[in-house]
C-alpha cells in the first residue's frame, strides 16, 4: 500500500482541514488535500490486512500450553487485544483461528478435525508448543505425534510451553503470511545448503537407544 | 507405624480373615506393605475398615503395577489412610497374566469407582462386581494393555535428513 | 392426536411442568417414562470442547428441564501416557515428565515423585533446600488458585477476575523465572533438593510480591465477596456432606470446605512444614461458597508460610551432598577425578535406585498428590504412579451436580477445580 506522506505541521493541517469543509479549496489545492489523504492498494492486500488485524481465535485448550494461552489473551502484561485478536469465539463456526495448545491425545484428535472442519474459509491454524508441533517429549502410544498428522498446520511455535511473548510472535508471523508475506525457512534465507546430516554410522555396541519403529 | 506393628496387623488380618490371605509382610524404607491374596482383598479391606481394633477408614489409591519378568506379574495396589493416626498402610496382590480377576472394593469405597476402571484400562485387571468396568483413559475401541511392560511404547522415530527417506510420512 | 395449536396457550403452557405432554414428544428429546412421575430425561453432551475453560473434559448430562438428574465426566482426552513414558526414561528426566501431569500444580508433581524416590534412595534433603521447596510449592499453590479464581470467576461471568487473576499470576511466574529460567515446569525440584540456589535480588522480589499479596485479595472481595450474582451463585449451591466426600477420597480445598480440617502440611508434616505457623482454613456447609473462600484464605496462610521460610532461610547446600545422587558443582570438575566420574555416570546413565516401593503424598493445591514408586535397582524406575487430587475428586462431581440447575453445576465444575492434565496423566 502506498502512501503520500501529509506534509506541513498539525496547525497548517487543522487549517487546511477547516479549508475543505468549509468549501473554500478548489482547482489544484483540492487536488492536493485528496492526494495526499488516498490510500492506493489492490482489493486482495486490503482484504488481507483488514484479516490479519481481526483474527478471532477460537477459545481451544488442552493442557499446559492452554495456560500460557490464555494468559496471552487475559493477563494485562502480554494480551493478544492489541493485535485485534481480542474476541474469543468459543464455537468455530464463528471463528478463524485454532490455536492447538497442549498436547494432541489420540482420543482428543477426531474432535479436532472436526472442529477444524467446521470452522469456515479462511483459517489458519497454529500449533503452539512442542507438543502440537511434533509430540514434544511424548513419543509414546497415547499422543499424536504432531498434529500435522492429521490436520494442516500455518504456523509452529516451540517451546514448552512458549513464552507468551513467543506466542504472540508466532500470531504476528501468521499475521505475515496471511498477508502474503511468509517468511523464507532459514535454509533459503541463510542460503545453508550442504548443512544436511550424513548417514549415521551402525551402533558398535549393544545397548544404544532404540526407538521402535511404529510400535 | 514400625516394622512390629506391621507384624501385629498382618497377625491380626490372618487370625480375622484366614491364614491364606496374608501372603508376606514388608517394611522397607518405612513403607508397610502387606501381601493379600487375591480372592481375599475384599474380605481384608472390610476387615481393615470396619473391625481391626485399630481401623482404616480411608482409600487413597488403588493402582496396578506389572512386576515383569517376575511372576505372578501383575499387582494391584492399596493405599489406606488413617487421618485418626495420621498413617498410612499399604496392600498388594500379585495376579498372573491371563484371566486376571479381583474382587471390586467399591461397595466398601466408592473411591475406587475410577481408580479401578483406570487399573483395567491399563493393565487388563478385571474387578468383578464393579458396576462400569470399562475404559476410562483410552479410546473405548483400543485394544491392548497400555501400561503392561510387554506393550510396546509406541511413538515413532525421530526424523533428521538422512534417515526421513526410510521412514515416509503419511502424505507419501 | 389433536393439533397441539388447537389446544389455548394457557394449557399448553402447563406442558413444562412435570405433567404429561400429551401423546407426542417433543421433537429433540427422548422421552424417557420412569414411574409415575412422567418425567422427560434429556441427555446432552457437554463436549470435550466447551466455554468453560477448564480443559476437556466431556460431561454427559442427563436433565430434567433445567434440572441435571446425572451427570456422568469421560475422561481420558488429553492422556499422554505420561506414567508409561516415565519407565522408560532415568529419574530425573522422569522429573520433567511428571511435572507436566498437574499443569498449574507443576512444583508439587516435582515434589511428590522426589519425595518417594528420596525414600527409596533414603537420603536426606539438606535444611536450606527443604526451605526453598516450601517457599517454591507455597508460591505455585498461590498461582494455582488464583488461576483457579481466574477461571471459576470466568465461568461464572466475572470476567475481570480473570484479567486480575492472569496480572498477579504473571507476577509469580515472574519470581519462578528469576530461581529457575523457567515459567511453568522449571524442573526446579530435584531428587535430594533443589537444582539451583536462589539468585540474589530474589528474596527482595518475593517481599515485595508478599507484600502486595493481600490487598490484592482484599480488592478480590470487594468485587467478588459483596456482589449479589457471585454469592447467590455460590451459597447454597453444591453441597456434598463430609462422609460423602471422605468416602469418595475426595482431599483438599473441597473436604475442608465441609469442615474437615485434614491437612496433609499439618497432619503428616513433610520438608520441614512443621517448622512453619500456620493456619488450616475450613469452611462449614461444604458448598460452592465455602469453596472458594478456604481458597482466598489459603492464598493467606500461604502468603504467611512464604514469609517465614524466606525470613528463615537457612544456610547451606542445596542440594545432597551425596555425589552419587546429585551433580557435583562445576568448579569440582576441574579438580576432583571423582567428581568427573560422578558426574559422567549420572549425566550419561543416572542415579541406580535400590528395589523397593514407596508412596509418598503431599497436600496439592487440589488435594492429596501421592506417588507411588516402583525401583527395581536400574537407572529408570520400574512404575511410577501419580495419584492425582483431580482424578478423584472428579468423582464428587455427580453427588454435587445431582438436582441442581445447570447454572448451578456450571459453577459446581468452576469450584472443583479439576485439571484434566492430571486427571487423565
Amino acid at each position: 500500500m502506498t502512501r503520500t506522506p501529509v506534509e506541513g505541521d498539525l496547525r497548517v493541517r487543522q487549517l487546511r482541514a477547516q479549508q475543505m469543509l468549509r468549501g473554500e479549496l478548489a482547482g489544484r489545492d483540492l487536488d492536493e488535500f485528496v492526494e495526499e489523504r488516498l490510500l492506493f492498494t489492490k482489493l486482495e492486500t486490503a482484504q488481507n490486512w483488514a484479516r490479519k488485524n481481526a483474527i478471532f481465535p477460537l477459545g481451544f485448550g488442552l493442557a499446559c500450553c492452554a495456560i500460557e494461552m490464555i494468559t496471552v489473551i487475559g493477563s494485562p502484561r502480554n494480551d493478544l487485544a492489541r493485535f485485534g485478536a481480542e474476541a474469543i469465539r468459543f464455537t468455530p463456526r464463528q471463528a478463524d483461528l485454532l490455536i492447538l495448545s497442549g498436547r494432541v491425545s489420540i482420543k482428543m484428535a477426531p474432535i479436532i478435525r472436526r472442529l477444524y472442519d467446521q470452522m469456515l474459509e479462511p483459517k489458519w491454524v497454529i500449533a503452539m508448543g512442542a507438543c502440537a508441533s511434533s509430540a514434544g517429549m511424548f513419543a509414546n502410544y497415547a499422543v499424536v505425534q504432531g498434529a500435522d498428522k492429521f490436520m494442516p498446520v500455518d504456523v509452529y511455535v516451540p517451546g514448552c510451553p512458549p513464552r507468551p511473548e513467543a506466542l504472540i510472535y508466532g500470531i504476528m508471523k501468521l499475521q505475515d503470511k496471511i498477508m502474503g508475506n511468509p517468511d523464507m525457512g532459514w535454509r533459503e534465507r541463510y542460503q545453508a545448503y550442504g548443512t544436511e546430516e550424513r548417514e549415521a554410522e551402525p551402533p558398535r555396541h549393544e545397548g544404544g537407544l532404540e526407538v521402535p519403529r511404529r510400535g | 507405624m514400625d516394622a512390629t506393628g506391621l507384624e501385629l496387623i498382618a497377625q491380626r488380618v490372618r487370625e480375622a480373615v484366614g491364614d491364606d490371605a496374608v501372603t508376606d509382610t514388608s517394611f522397607h524404607r518405612e513403607e508397610a506393605m502387606i501381601g493379600i491374596a487375591p480372592v481375599r482383598v475384599h474380605d481384608v479391606l472390610e476387615y481393615l475398615r470396619d473391625r481391626d481394633a485399630e481401623p482404616w477408614p480411608y482409600l487413597m489409591s488403588v493402582h496396578g503395577c506389572d512386576y515383569l519378568p517376575d511372576e505372578p506379574r501383575l499387582g494391584v495396589h492399596y493405599q489406606l489412610l488413617s487421618m485418626e493416626r495420621c498413617d498410612r498402610l499399604g496392600l498388594k496382590t500379585r495376579l498372573g497374566v491371563d484371566d486376571p480377576h479381583l474382587p471390586t472394593v467399591i461397595d466398601l469405597f466408592p473411591t475406587a469407582d475410577f481408580q479401578e476402571r483406570e487399573a483395567y484400562d491399563m493393565f487388563g485387571v478385571v474387578f468383578d462386581g464393579h458396576p462400569d468396568m470399562r475404559r476410562i483413559l483410552m479410546p473405548e475401541d483400543y485394544v491392548g494393555w497400555p501400561q503392561r511392560r510387554d506393550f510396546p511404547i509406541g511413538g515413532e522415530p525421530v526424523l533428521y535428513t538422512f534417515n526421513e527417506s526410510k521412514y515416509p510420512r503419511w502424505y507419501d | 392426536m389433536t393439533d397441539p395449536l388447537s389446544v389455548p396457550y394457557r394449557e399448553r403452557e402447563r406442558s413444562v411442568t412435570m405433567e404429561r405432554m400429551g401423546e407426542e414428544p417433543v421433537s429433540g428429546t427422548e422421552a424417557t417414562v420412569e414411574g409415575d412421575l412422567h418425567d422427560e430425561l434429556f441427555t446432552i453432551n457437554i463436549g470435550p470442547h466447551h466455554p468453560a475453560t477448564h480443559g476437556v473434559l466431556r460431561l454427559l448430562t442427563t436433565l430434567e428441564g433445567e434440572v441435571v438428574r446425572d451427570v456422568k465426566p469421560i475422561i481420558g482426552y488429553v492422556h499422554t501416557g505420561i506414567e508409561k513414558s516415565c519407565e522408560d526414561h532415568q529419574y530425573w528426566k522422569v522429573i520433567t515428565f511428571v511435572e507436566r501431569m498437574d499443569y498449574l500444580a507443576y512444583y508439587f508433581n516435582a515434589m511428590a515423585f522426589c519425595m518417594a524416590v528420596e525414600q527409596l534412595l533414603g537420603i536426606e534433603v539438606p535444611p536450606r533446600a527443604q526451605y526453598l521447596r516450601v517457599a517454591h510449592m507455597e508460591l505455585n499453590r498461590i498461582a494455582s488458585h488464583l488461576f483457579a479464581f481466574a477461571t471459576g470467576a470466568l465461568d461464572i461471568g466475572a470476567v475481570t477476575m480473570l484479567w486480575w487473576g492472569c496480572r498477579d499470576r504473571d507476577l509469580v511466574l515472574d519470581l519462578f523465572e528469576m530461581s529457575s529460567g523457567q515459567r511453568m515446569h522449571p524442573r526446579y525440584i530435584q531428587v535430594g533438593g533443589v537444582m539451583e540456589d536462589i539468585p540474589p535480588g530474589w528474596e527482595q522480589k518475593v517481599r515485595s510480591f508478599l507484600e502486595l499479596m493481600p490487598k490484592r485479595l482484599d480488592q478480590y472481595l470487594a468485587l467478588l465477596d459483596r456482589n449479589e450474582i457471585w454469592l447467590r451463585r455460590l451459597k447454597g449451591t453444591g453441597i456434598v456432606s463430609q462422609e460423602r466426600c471422605l468416602e469418595l477420597g475426595v482431599t483438599g480445598p473441597l473436604l475442608r470446605a465441609t469442615g474437615h480440617p485434614w491437612d496433609l502440611r499439618k497432619a503428616m508434616p513433610y520438608s520441614s512444614y512443621d517448622h512453619f505457623e500456620f493456619d488450616v482454613p475450613v469452611g462449614t456447609v461444604g458448598d460452592n461458597y465455602d469453596r472458594f473462600k478456604v481458597r482466598i484464605d489459603e492464598v493467606r496462610e500461604s502468603i504467611r508460610i512464604i514469609e517465614q521460610a524466606v525470613d528463615g532461610l537457612p544456610e547451606g547446600p542445596w542440594i545432597t551432598e551425596d555425589r552419587k545422587v546429585a551433580l557435583p558443582p562445576r568448579h569440582e570438575l576441574a579438580t576432583s577425578m571423582e567428581a568427573l566420574i560422578h558426574h559422567f555416570k549420572l549425566v550419561t546413565e543416572g542415579f541406580r535406585v535400590p528395589p523397593g516401593e514407596a508412596y509418598a503424598a503431599i497436600e496439592g493445591p487440589r488435594g492429596e498428590l501421592g506417588c507411588f514408586v516402583m525401583a527395581d535397582g536400574s537407572a529408570k524406575p520400574a512404575r511410577v504412579h501419580m495419584r492425582d487430587p483431580s482424578f478423584v475428586n472428579l468423582q464428587a462431581l455427580p453427588e454435587m451436580a445431582k438436582d441442581s440447575l445447570i447454572a448451578d453445576f456450571i459453577a459446581c465444575v468452576a469450584m472443583l477445580d479439576p485439571i484434566l492434565g492430571g486427571v487423565d496423566r
